[in-house]
């Protein structure tokens, strides 16, 4: 009995963006970086219409939220919530911090990850996936990357670049990015 | 030490409750919508909560779209409340809910609306509003206009306000738009229509609600919005 999605439609900037949107953390927060990306569409055309948010734990794997059994912990200046629209070139971009790892099912810990929400003009509801880090050990035993096609993983893995992360985003096609319902 | 507990999950939606991603009416979901299948999450910690933003980011007339201008703006005046709930019929309080729209003209405030309807230099046409502790919200607004766009031969949408919702965790997050009851464009709208389930597409429509109109200067739509609810909490182990 829950309200539909429908879709943000091509004019959400004038209502979503935030002058803060981008910053999951400060600009100069240890260990900052610029986590960025372009969204593309099935004809491999970018799309300057999207809208990008990301959540995430802090750097020590904790939540300032009471759901989490675990106890809220607020960490300075730490909002762990970054939301971005995309330019005429499909690019977007946050800043943030590695995150720490989260509790996992049966007693696992999951390997650094970012959930992502994609929201567009033909999205009549968000997709959703997520962001791993590169050079993490810990991917190969993650409980929700091992649910995914080993072929299709490397979707869902960041890459470096010169001042920080790249997370491209192929909504449909040869080299689609891995999507989740829950 | 307490045991690590696996979070107690939000349910699933219902069938057809909401619209697929590809939809051929709506030519924008060809080239955008996944051909892959969605590959099921179990929730966890990071899906269990969410941003619980807004206080700070609220001002005290962010919801009173008419009053954010010199003059007042064109247009029949309305206000549109509700509450937010959970599928458990819990409010949902203290939760930003973020609108947008056109103008009484049917014109967004956006560089990329080419429709030859006039602007209103006294409407912008967004707002924020917080909950209250019982999941209430309102905001002042003027009634939007349809608008033609090109998805198909004289394709019109009917008149809606779009609403963002975040709930208290990332499951929960929700893009929709509201509807105005008994509207004449619904059965040529294919982003309405995508909700299959005739009940769930209803849920999109604002109720006008008479008593709720102020005498002498506005009228009243009640729009509820329902996030997806949680399986009862299981008992911890002492």
């Amino acid at each position: 009995m829950t309200t539909p999605s429908q879709t943000v439609g091509p004019f959400f900037a004038l209502g979503l963006p935030w002058n803060d949107g981008p910053y999951a953390v400060p600009e100069d927060a240890p260990g900052a970086f610029w986590l960025r990306g372009v969204v593309l569409d099935g004809a491999g055309e970018p799309v300057p219409d999207a809208l990008v948010e990301t959540w995430q734990a802090d750097p020590a794997g904790r939540f300032d939220h009471p759901d989490d059994p675990r106890g809220a912990v607020a960490s300075p200046g730490f909002r762990g919530f970054a939301r971005c629209p995309t330019d005429a070139e499909g690019r977007w971009a946050i800043r943030t911090v590695r995150p720490g790892r989260v509790p996992g099912p049966d007693g696992t810990l999951q390997a650094p990850h970012i959930d992502v929400s994609v929201l567009a003009r033909g999205l009549l509801d968000r997709l959703v996936t997520r962001i791993y880090f590169p050079d993490e050990a810990a991917n190969a035993g993650d409980p929700v990357l091992s649910l995914v096609d080993p072929i299709r993983r490397p979707t869902l893995v960041a890459k470096e670049s010169d001042d920080g992360l790249v997370f491209d985003i192929t909504l449909q096609g040869e080299h689609e990015t891995v999507f989740f319902a829950f | 030490m307490a045991e690590w507990i696996t979070p107690v999950p939000y349910r699933s939606h219902a069938e057809h409750e909401q619209p697929p991603l590809a939809v051929p009416a709506y030519g924008s979901t060809r080239l955008r919508s996944p051909r892959q299948p969605l590959v099921l999450l179990p929730q966890g910690l990071t899906e269990i909560t969410g941003p619980l933003l807004g206080a700070g980011r609220v001002g005290a007339l962010d919801h009173d779209l008419t009053r954010q201008h010199e003059g007042e703006p064109q247009g029949e005046r309305i206000e549109v409340f509700g509450r937010v709930l959970d599928g458990d019929g819990r409010p949902v309080r203290d939760t930003l809910v973020e609108v947008w729209q056109t103008n009484a003209a049917g014109r967004y405030r956006h560089a990329g609306d080419r429709h030859p309807a006039p602007l209103d230099p006294n409407f912008t046409g967004a707002g924020r509003a917080m909950t209250d502790g019982q999941g209430r919200y309102r905001f002042v607004t003027v009634k939007p206009g349809a608008y033609p766009w090109r998805n198909h031969h004289n394709a019109w949408r009917p008149a809606h306000i779009h609403f963002s919702l975040f709930g208290r965790a990332f499951t929960q997050r929700l893009v929709t738009q509201m509807y105005f009851p008994n509207d004449p464009l619904f059965d040529q709208d294919p982003i309405f229509n995508s909700v299959r389930d005739p009940a769930a597409r209803q849920r999109l429509v604002a109720a006008f609600d008479l008593d709720a109109t102020t005498p002498e200067w506005s009228l009243a739509y009640r729009f509820d919005i329902v996030l997806r609810g949680r399986d009862a909490t299981p008992m911890e182990d002492a």
